[in-house]
């Protein structure tokens, strides 16, 4: 993107709540911060290091359970709660990243799908902890000094702050040493090791950044519904960030947070524009039309038809499996 | 030095490596020859990390490497290259060499989310780092290419590119001139004998005998998994065993 567009982009960001229609428009907007900050956090592993992650809902739902089960039961105030929401999820990262030192593709993919299983077990069933099916309500709104930021143009700044952070942190690791490790992996796993880039410990620390980050945004879902149950864990929550990555563009910056909001905005509208039966089927159109004819996803391929380079560049064609 | 002491692999039944034992002269150009299958892959996977010997020891400057990982045996500063085209095929010819001076760079992940002014610095070096060693390979004309993008023999020279980037001490190169033109091959014996008057050691593995003879300090021979000779190309050339090994007991069946 160019830098002026950047800069209205930012703008329009910055200034939604004064021109957005209601309230329910905004609440859309914050779920689409909050899913904008977890299909990030996907795209760390799954566009950079090429690793999918099917179990991602599990981090998000630590987030969620953490930052729930400190504020309600031990009556921490929100700040430390996220912050411990981040960690522990973080840890859960760093968990799955040894589980799975060696393993790639399809088996990197079933242990975390395995983990999720467990994790949302564990959440069902520890009744003493939390509460089960029933769920944790009352988690208080997060306040911020003597402000609360119940409002939602408050918390949707909340949220925005928080989309600000993870793309800044997304785009210095990508931009760096750290970041071609990463690619290094993605892209060819022998020659990295060959050149001595430990790719292990790579794919450890990108697990942990992306399960932080989806832990923050497991903290910021749970304050703003104010109520957490085992639903956070449903494997709907992965596969709408996976669309939300693939649909945008994976592998790059811009591509999880254009996905997160155009697949947030698009059930909202399809909802108000047909039955519930239609609902569904046309959001499965869509995609479909999406992926045959943006099958690199929508950022990338716009950049390319902007700088022509769609013909002259073969290997941006060419996928690898 | 690089030494190779008594080193074995075996798969399952199969014996790849036998006894093998050798040793790589600092600043030379070796060079490892033999039939298909002779165990001249299996050997470089050995040294390097990719495969655990099942005995023998292979050491650097007297320090064991057996057992380590390819990526801490590159840190020791022994990198190889791959018998089959290996480069990082969606990058610009630019990132695939800034990614090979991965070991040059120092920014850790923490220095990097701090966004440190000196990483900023670090950057330009690598860059320019990197700028020199693709003009060294002859690449200038390609920097902002993808590598999967270009053609076979350049490919190559992307892949030893990276190679130099991780900047060996021994490197070692699995067929580089593997289905290159003879003129592209030229190209390459030329490079693999400028990075040895910059110090560093080469160990090679080649089946065009012209490059390997004209380049080689000392050849190593490999049948079945065993040495069967050692020296300068001039000894090897006339060496009844390798005669024998490459061309069968009765001369005549070229």
């Amino acid at each position: 993107m160019t830098r002026a567009g950047r800069w209205v982009v930012a703008a329009a960001a910055l200034t939604l709540p004064l021109w957005i229609p209601s309230a329910y428009h905004l609440h859309v907007a914050i779920m689409a911060g909050i899913f904008g900050v977890l299909a990030l956090s996907l795209n760390l592993l799954l566009g950079y290091t090429g690793q999918l992650s099917l179990g991602h809902a599990a981090f998000f739902g630590i987030g969620a359970y953490t930052s729930a089960l400190l504020t309600v039961k031990l009556e921490w105030s929100f700040w430390p709660a996220l912050a411990a929401a981040i960690v522990l999820a973080g840890a859960a990262g760093w968990f799955v990243g040894r589980l799975s030192l060696k393993l790639r593709g399809a088996y990197f993919v079933l242990v975390t799908i395995s983990f999720a299983g467990v994790i949302s077990l564990v959440s069902v069933n520890w009744i003493e902890l939390t509460n089960g099916p029933l769920g944790l309500p009352g988690v208080p709104a997060p306040g911020l000094g003597p402000w609360s930021l119940r409002g939602k143009t408050a918390y949707y700044y909340l949220v925005l702050a928080a989309v600000g952070l993870s793309y800044l942190v997304c785009r210095r690791l990508v931009r760096s040493r750290v970041g071609r490790a990463f690619v290094a992996l993605r892209e060819n796993e022998a020659l990295a090791e060959s050149i001595g880039v430990d790719v292990t410990h790579y794919l450890v620390l990108a697990a942990v950044v992306s399960a932080a980050m989806a832990g923050l945004g497991g903290s910021l879902y749970a304050h703003y519904t104010r109520f957490v149950s085992p639903e956070v864990f449903l494997f709907t929550y992965t596969v709408t960030m996976v669309i939300m990555v693939v649909a945008g563009g994976k592998g790059t910056l811009a591509g999880p947070l254009v996905g997160a909001v155009l697949f947030t905005a698009l059930p909202e509208a399809l909802r108000a524009a047909t039955s519930w039966q239609w609902q569904m089927l046309a959001y499965g159109v869509l995609l479909v039309l999406l992926v045959f004819f943006m099958p690199r996803g929508i950022v990338p391929q716009i950049t390319a038809s902007l700088s022509g380079r769609a013909r002259s560049d073969p290997a941006s064609r060419v996928r690898r499996p | 030095m690089l030494a190779v002491s008594d080193l074995a692999v075996r798969f399952g039944g199969v014996t790849a490596l036998e006894g093998v034992s050798f040793g790589v002269k600092p600043g030379s150009i070796t060079s490892v020859i033999g039939p298909n299958g002779a165990g001249k892959t299996t050997a470089f996977n050995a040294i390097t990390g990719y495969l655990r010997p099942t005995g023998g020891r292979v050491t650097y400057e007297g320090v064991a490497l057996a057992g380590l990982r390819p990526s801490a045996i590159a840190r020791r500063g022994i990198v190889r290259t791959f018998q089959k085209t290996s480069v990082f095929p969606a990058l610009t010819v630019e990132d695939n060499v800034l990614t090979g001076l991965h070991l040059r760079g120092t920014a850790g992940v923490l220095a990097v989310l701090a966004g440190r002014r000196r990483l900023v610095a670090e950057e330009w070096t690598l860059v320019a780092d990197a700028a020199a060693i693709i003009d060294f390979v002859g690449l200038a004309h390609r920097r902002r290419d993808a590598a999967s993008a270009l053609p076979y023999g350049e490919q190559r020279l992307v892949e030893l590119a990276v190679a130099l980037a991780a900047r060996p001490r021994v490197l070692l190169l699995d067929e580089p001139g593997a289905g290159m033109t003879g003129v592209e091959k030229t190209v390459v014996s030329g490079l693999i004998r400028k990075v040895r008057e910059r110090g560093v050691t080469v160990l090679l593995v080649e089946h065009d005998m012209r490059m390997v003879m004209g380049i080689s300090d000392t050849v190593i021979v490999l049948n079945g998994g065993r040495v069967i000779a050692e020296g300068s190309p001039a000894e090897i050339q006339t060496h009844p065993d390798v005669i024998r090994a490459y061309l069968g007991a009765s001369h005549g069946s070229v």
